[in-house]
């Protein structure tokens, strides 16, 4: 085989190996950087973070909502979609909404969905969680709209 | 004002057969090439060994497809690839020794172990539907990896190579019983540690910031490691006492979060290596060799030298950026470059170029196994993927660390690459065992009983990302430790 060939094949086989490198990482490009985050701009809606789900849910009453939204406290405007799986609130990292929140304990409550409706209930935190005005000492069944208050910060269910 | 939304889950098996023709396309060219550069021609069983491979690659990707569906797409192809870019080089390098009269069969063996490492894996995929039966078995396996441990110290059955009794003849071949004992010691930590990391984390003196552990919650953990190390000092394999230590304190890292762990880890390493190096001439030889690595009288001290470190470092030198090409070097002149000296080996033959791709496809590796442990809802799953893909990173950085002279030499292999009959069978379990907990990992939640799909926002989408059918399965513990980290990964970047 000449000179020319074998440097080819050489310098060929590295670059098929980075290839190879390469397209691995490119299918978990998507999974390095992360869940997709879509920033929503005010003013189409014209309300706050707390108005906004509110049209949409009065045209269906009846549907189960669909999204946790925070209206009050250094996380406002955040919104999660609301899935089958129950959503843990606390400051610890391994919660599903972290709150960065002096008031809050590491595991606060936790919000989960059983019979088609979603209930809230308190794991044992030191300042308590609130539904409206009352405290939460039971499981107790949230409705959409409703405000409940985690130290500084306030969730609501929206449609 | 963010919307955190968590991405749609695909199977991507496609995906993986694509990347899987590209490994296969890498191990039979590597193949090819070796014979192509070394003799001339193709080497005569290339279309055998090339179905071979395929076959090999594509049962695997058959059993995911059937048993694992939402396995990780991306694992299979990256150990294919690695393997086969190893077999090809011992090939070369028996080739190597047949020009000097000296005929070795690593390859053929080596081939014939990789088809008994797929089968094994394609068993635990098969007989393993769910990693949290392994849980079970906790103390069974503390059990078992300390008869591992120990059983080449038994006479008659344990020999001793190269100054290391790691060794168990059994009818003929040799197997190293601790490749395995660290998938046993691995599941046993992992259950152990996930019953008892309240108290470990929460109970316990502090003492200048940091935050000690209470002795008696050691208990079994510290018998476990005790023996291990132990027995590796009279079995005098520093790898892979290296390799249980770190493994022992990764893995309490990943349960407490508790960074005193890893301090205090680090502090009675540092003591053992420096009481070692003191008691033990073998450990004390090797800080030599790897201090005075250029010294005259140190490379040429017979056993325990540092002369084939010094030879593969040129071997390394001599393959410079781009490498030597397959088959145009010397790997052959480093003792055991099929084994120990591998990395150098393809160092030389296929440069730092070439190097670094494979070091990067044993970062995608380890990374998808601590994805898949920050993926995976339940604790026991966590640990024991996050263990395990720390031994193999842990494997990577203390071979190619004492290879490029970066920490002294030990006798570890390379997963994959290197020859060895129990490295290889005991990566392809690890493999398969990531790769089963990934299936859960990935695996979208079942559809809540209380929230139809049909209430779903935009209803074009029917009903989401529900399991297809005949994947569906009980939730597992629904309870406190089931979380969504894609939500939780998502929030935290969108309030930086």
């Amino acid at each position: 085989m000449s000179e020319l060939a074998i440097t080819l094949l050489r310098l060929g086989y590295l670059v098929l190996l980075w290839v190879f490198v390469l397209s691995a990482i490119g299918v978990l490009r998507r999974d390095l950087y992360g869940t997709r985050i879509v920033p929503r701009r005010r003013g189409a809606r014209g309300g706050d973070a707390t108005r906004a789900g509110a049209p949409a849910g009065d045209t269906r009453r009846d549907a189960a909502p669909s999204r946790l939204v925070v209206t009050e406290g250094p996380l406002t405007g955040t919104t999660l979609p609301l899935t089958s799986s129950a959503i843990l609130i606390g400051r610890a990292p391994s919660c599903t909404l972290v709150l960065d929140d002096d008031y809050s304990s590491s595991r606060h409550a936790r919000l989960y969905p059983e019979g088609g409706q979603w209930f809230v209930e308190d794991l044992g935190s030191t300042n308590g969680t609130f539904l409206g005005q009352a405290r939460v000492d039971r499981p107790t069944p949230v409705a959409p709209g409703a405000s409940v208050r985690v130290g500084k910060s306030v969730l609501e269910l929206q449609r | 004002m963010v919307t955190v939304a968590p991405h749609r889950v695909r199977p991507r098996r496609g995906v993986e057969l694509g990347l899987l023709v590209l490994a296969l396309a890498l191990a039979v060219g590597a193949y090819a090439l070796v014979g192509l550069n070394v003799t001339g021609e193709l080497p005569g069983n290339i279309a055998g060994y090339g179905a071979g491979m395929a076959v090999l690659g594509l049962v695997l990707h058959v059993v995911l497809r059937l048993r694992a569906p939402y396995a990780d797409p991306v694992i299979l192809p990256a150990t294919i690839a690695l393997n086969g870019i190893g077999l090809a080089m011992i090939y070369r390098i028996d080739l190597a020794y047949a020009a000097r009269d000296n005929v070795t069969a690593f390859a053929t063996r080596q081939l014939a172990w990789t088809a008994l490492g797929v089968l094994l894996a394609s068993v635990v995929l098969v007989v393993l539907r769910d990693h949290r039966t392994l849980r079970r078995y906790t103390y069974t396996a503390m059990v078992v990896g300390l008869v591992l441990v120990v059983l080449p110290l038994v006479p008659g059955l344990g020999t001793t190579i190269n100054g290391a009794r790691i060794w168990v003849r059994l009818g003929g071949m040799s197997l190293q019983p601790a490749e395995f004992a660290k998938i046993a010691l691995a599941v046993f930590f992992a259950g152990y540690l996930v019953t008892h990391r309240e108290t470990l984390t929460l109970a316990g003196p502090r003492i200048g910031g940091l935050h000690l552990p209470r002795v008696r919650d050691l208990g079994p953990i510290l018998v476990v490691w005790a023996c291990s190390l132990a027995v590796l000092v009279f079995e005098r394999d520093l790898g892979t006492s290296l390799l249980f230590f770190g493994l022992f304190v990764a893995m309490l890292y990943l349960a407490t979060e508790r960074t005193s762990w890893i301090a205090l880890g680090m502090l009675l390493f540092g003591g053992g290596a420096l009481l070692a190096a003191q008691v033990f001439p073998h450990v004390d030889a090797r800080f030599d060799a790897w201090l005075h690595a250029f010294d005259d009288d140190v490379f040429n001290q017979s056993p325990g030298g540092s002369g084939q470190l010094v030879r593969g470092l040129y071997g390394m030198a001599n393959g410079g950026l781009f490498g030597t090409g397959w088959g145009q070097g010397r790997p052959d002149l480093v003792p055991f470059a099929e084994s120990d000296f591998i990395v150098a080996s393809l160092g030389e033959e296929l440069g730092l170029t070439g190097l670094l791709a494979l070091l990067v496809t044993y970062l995608v590796l380890a990374e998808r196994g601590m994805r898949t442990a920050i993926g995976v809802r339940d604790g026991f799953g966590k640990l024991l993927a996050g263990g395990v893909a720390f031994v193999v990173a842990f494997q990577c950085f203390v071979v190619v660390g004492g290879v490029t002279r970066l920490i002294p030499l030990t006798g570890l292999t390379m997963p994959f690459l290197a020859y060895g009959g129990s490295s290889l069978l005991a990566n392809w379990v690890i493999v398969a065992l990531i790769l089963r907990i990934s299936d859960s990992a990935r695996r979208p939640a079942p559809a809540a009983p209380g929230r139809p799909g049909s209430d779903r926002p935009d209803p074009g989408h029917g009903p989401g990302p529900g399991p297809g059918d005949g994947y569906g399965r009980d939730p597992g513990h629904p309870g406190t430790d089931h979380q969504d980290t894609e939500i939780l990964t998502g929030l935290k970047e969108a309030r930086g």
